[in-house]
């Protein structure tokens, strides 16, 4: 399927900022999923560089604003031709090792409650292996945490959003992270984007889910919000070992005011 | 000081003068020694040894000596060390060849909390990740020294090193013209070249330089201005250096100057809030995305501290064998991990003739030493190790080596340990001297300062 995609970030400040610093993961790679056939990522008055792939395989670039910066527009524009590869990450160069996503961070860090939660879901598993098990994991999480957006906010933790059992795809994906690393199996969180097509319950067309690392296939991606693998549908942006680390932006803002963010996301199918 | 019976040769001389200065003269200079250390104002806790509290460490005048045979084989062995612990940081930030190869285990350096995924794939310049080393050592034997540990982030205590010597030069010119004592006071010249020599490619003519402090509040914040200045950089904070493009830049009065090697005495954590904690106010902004796209240089580089990590210590001679195919020349204290069962198992039974520390502590806080101990701190130190036992190592209570000191009564024997810096860029240097710290108390093994230590100049005689 060919997917375009524009995605746009306008943040406004109501007093003027020294300077504006982000650091972007707004440049899909190609993998056997997916293909990149235009991308750009532009805001006006903006320097960038600092660019590279990082051990993960992302592609980051540094943005900077010198002030005073009451406004800006960050655009993504783009076209990738995807298929659909049930969720299985092939022909994506990395060369971090799988081990480091065994280690939780404060958002994923797994408490009893998850804990509890990974062991019932496995209670029942035969010898499914690996692949089996992440989809009995993904298949708990959506059971235990109802899509509802304005539920949660960006700093819920798995636990918390466990705990209230409501979230968005950000907790799904975090609980997912948690239950796999609390029975050994390396996860992390990605972000992408996700041609909804108006589905009821599809969420946003900004979307993150999981990956785990999965003995013999490598990174399989898990999507509990839409109890669904990654299809073509969906494009893979970027990952990291949460949403902070994994987000498409983040930026620091130096100035005595304070800052509004706008963001939409269009993903539409190319005939 | 002596060898069975007889005087170390090293020592002859110094005693000579200890001998004909009378008791009252000596404990006069003691106090002038103090004063002088008061006046400069070198109030600052030595790395690692946690707490903020500004405090004067005691100086005491009696120096540790080492003959330059002795220094010579020691130089070996930290920069055999060195250069693995380099090679070491370098491999498992790209193919990891020493966990495929089984030798060390891959979780204890993946899931390490000191392996940051951010440098994964870096080529730092010349393949260096710590530019400054700095080995804990003790000697139980003429010819036997262990290393403590590791510390490959920024090691402090070399102004120590400085001052130390200084006032020792001011107080007793004669000794000075009297032997032959290697000069330590090139360290920040040594230090300077070292940084130059590791600015990234894109530097064009002479490279810049910076150290970049968490500023005045810091306990260490006397050596960052210390260091800076004799070595003719610009002290920074955050706040002076921007991000813009390609590279890092520092705000002067004629404009933005690019920076290209960054000596940072900042922790990773706050180095970049767009990669590390969000909320840091003391780093700078984009830092680490220009680090990893080539147009700056970090010493010590972000993830060095997997290197030093308590629990890989125990592979370090490991390391050496396996990157330098040499035998290592310096040795590591037998280790026990609490981790493992059969460790476990005899660490408790023998627990009090043991010392056991926290993995992830520093300090000598949280450390139980054995035989030190009463019945109840053993027992009650038991319960701690049962709770979470991959938090502890065990070591044995070495015989440390032990060295005239300035007590109360005189001069008495203490126990010391000593921190040689190690400079590693395109070449790697040993300064002949280091940081001797010496247990005050009269029997104690632990020297931090925090617990009772003191410092002493060290001096490496010319043979």
């Amino acid at each position: 399927m060919r997917l375009s995609v524009r995605h746009t970030t306008i943040y406004r400040f109501d007093a003027p900022m020294r300077f504006v610093t982000q650091s972007h993961r707004l440049t899909p790679s190609t993998c056997a999923s997916q293909r990149i056939v235009a991308w750009e990522v532009g805001a006006e008055g903006a320097v960038f560089g600092a660019s590279f792939v990082d051990g993960a395989g992302d592609r980051v670039t540094t943005m900077t604003v010198e002030g005073p910066v009451e406004r800006i527009d960050v655009t993504v524009t783009g076209e990738v031709e995807t298929i659909d590869a049930a969720g299985v990450l092939r022909g994506h160069r990395e060369i971090i090792s799988p081990r480091t996503y065994l280690r939780p961070t404060q958002r994923t860090k797994a408490n009893g409650a998850l804990g509890e939660l990974a062991a019932e879901a496995l209670a029942a598993a035969g010898e499914e292996g690996d692949l089996g098990r992440a989809h009995l994991l993904a298949a708990a999480v959506a059971e235990a945490i109802a899509y509802a957006p304005g539920t949660t906010e960006a700093h819920t933790t798995a636990a918390e959003a466990l705990e209230q059992g409501r979230g968005v795809c950000q907790d799904h994906a975090h609980a997912m992270i948690a239950l796999a690393q609390s029975v050994g199996m390396p996860a992390r969180y990605v972000t992408g984007y996700l041609l909804t097509g108006g589905e009821e319950g599809m969420g946003e067309a900004s979307h993150a889910w999981a990956e785990l690392h999965v003995e013999g296939l490598g990174w399989v991606g898990f999507d509990p919000a839409n109890r669904c693998c990654p299809d073509d549908r969906y494009i893979r942006l970027g990952s990291g070992r949460d949403a902070l680390d994994a987000a498409p932006i983040r930026g620091v803002s130096r100035g005595g005011g304070t800052e509004a963010m706008d963001v939409t996301v269009v993903v539409a199918a190319q005939q | 000081m002596y060898d069975g019976k007889r005087v170390r040769p090293a020592y002859a001389k110094l005693l000579d003068w200890v001998e004909s200065t009378s008791p009252e003269a000596l404990s006069q200079k003691q106090r002038q020694a103090e004063a002088l250390f008061r006046r400069i104002g070198i109030t600052f806790a030595v790395y690692g040894e946690g707490g903020d509290t500004e405090r004067l460490i005691p100086f005491d005048m009696m120096p540790r000596v080492f003959t330059e045979y002795e220094w010579r084989r020691l130089e070996r062995g930290v920069k055999q060390r060195a250069r693995a612990l380099n090679a070491f940081l370098y491999d498992v930030y790209h193919r990891a060849e020493i966990t495929r190869a089984g030798i060390i285990p891959a979780d204890l350096v993946f899931r390490n909390e000191a392996y940051e995924p951010a440098v994964v794939g870096i080529d730092p310049p010349a393949g260096v990740y710590s530019h400054i080393v700095g080995i804990d050592l003790v000697r139980t034997g003429p010819e036997e020294f262990f290393v403590l540990e590791d510390n490959c982030r920024t090691p402090s205590g070399v102004s120590y090193m400085l001052e130390n010597r200084e006032i020792m030069m001011r107080m007793f010119p004669d000794l000075f013209r009297a032997t032959r004592i290697a000069p330590v006071d090139d360290y920040p010249d040594r230090l300077r070249r070292t940084l130059a020599s590791v600015a990234p490619a894109s530097c064009e003519g002479q490279p810049v330089s910076v150290l970049l402090s968490p500023g005045a509040f810091n306990s260490a914040y006397y050596e960052h201005s210390f260091l800076a200045d004799q070595m003719g950089i610009e002290l920074v904070e955050g706040q002076d250096l921007f991000v813009q493009g390609d590279f890092v830049y520092m705000r002067t009065t004629e404009g933005p100057r690019r920076v290209h090697v960054i000596y940072r005495r900042l922790d990773d954590s706050f180095l970049d809030p767009l990669c590390f904690r969000p909320e840091s106010m003391l780093g700078v902004p984009g830092l680490m995305n220009v680090y990893r796209s080539g147009g700056v240089a970090i010493a010590s580089a972000p993830g060095a501290g997997v290197a030093d990590d308590k629990a890989v210590y125990i592979y370090v001679p490991e390391m050496i064998r396996f990157y330098l195919g040499e035998e290592p020349i310096l040795k590591n204290v037998q280790t026990w991990k609490c981790a493992d069962p059969s460790d476990r198992k005899f660490v408790l039974e023998n627990l009090a003739d043991l010392v056991v520390k926290e993995v992830h502590g520093s300090g000598g806080y949280g450390m139980l030493v054995g035989p030190k101990s009463t019945k109840e701190q053993v027992a009650a130190y038991a319960e701690r190790i049962k709770g979470d036992p991959a938090a502890f190592i065990a070591q044995p209570t070495l015989a440390l080596s032990t060295c005239p000191t300035f007590v109360d009564e005189g001069l008495a024997p203490r126990h010391v340990d000593l921190r040689p810096f190690c400079l590693v860029g395109r070449e790697v240097h040993l300064c002949p001297g280091g940081l001797t710290r010496v247990a005050l108390k009269e029997g104690s093994l632990v020297v931090n300062s925090s617990q009772g230590g003191g410092v002493k100049d060290t001096w490496v005689l010319a043979d």
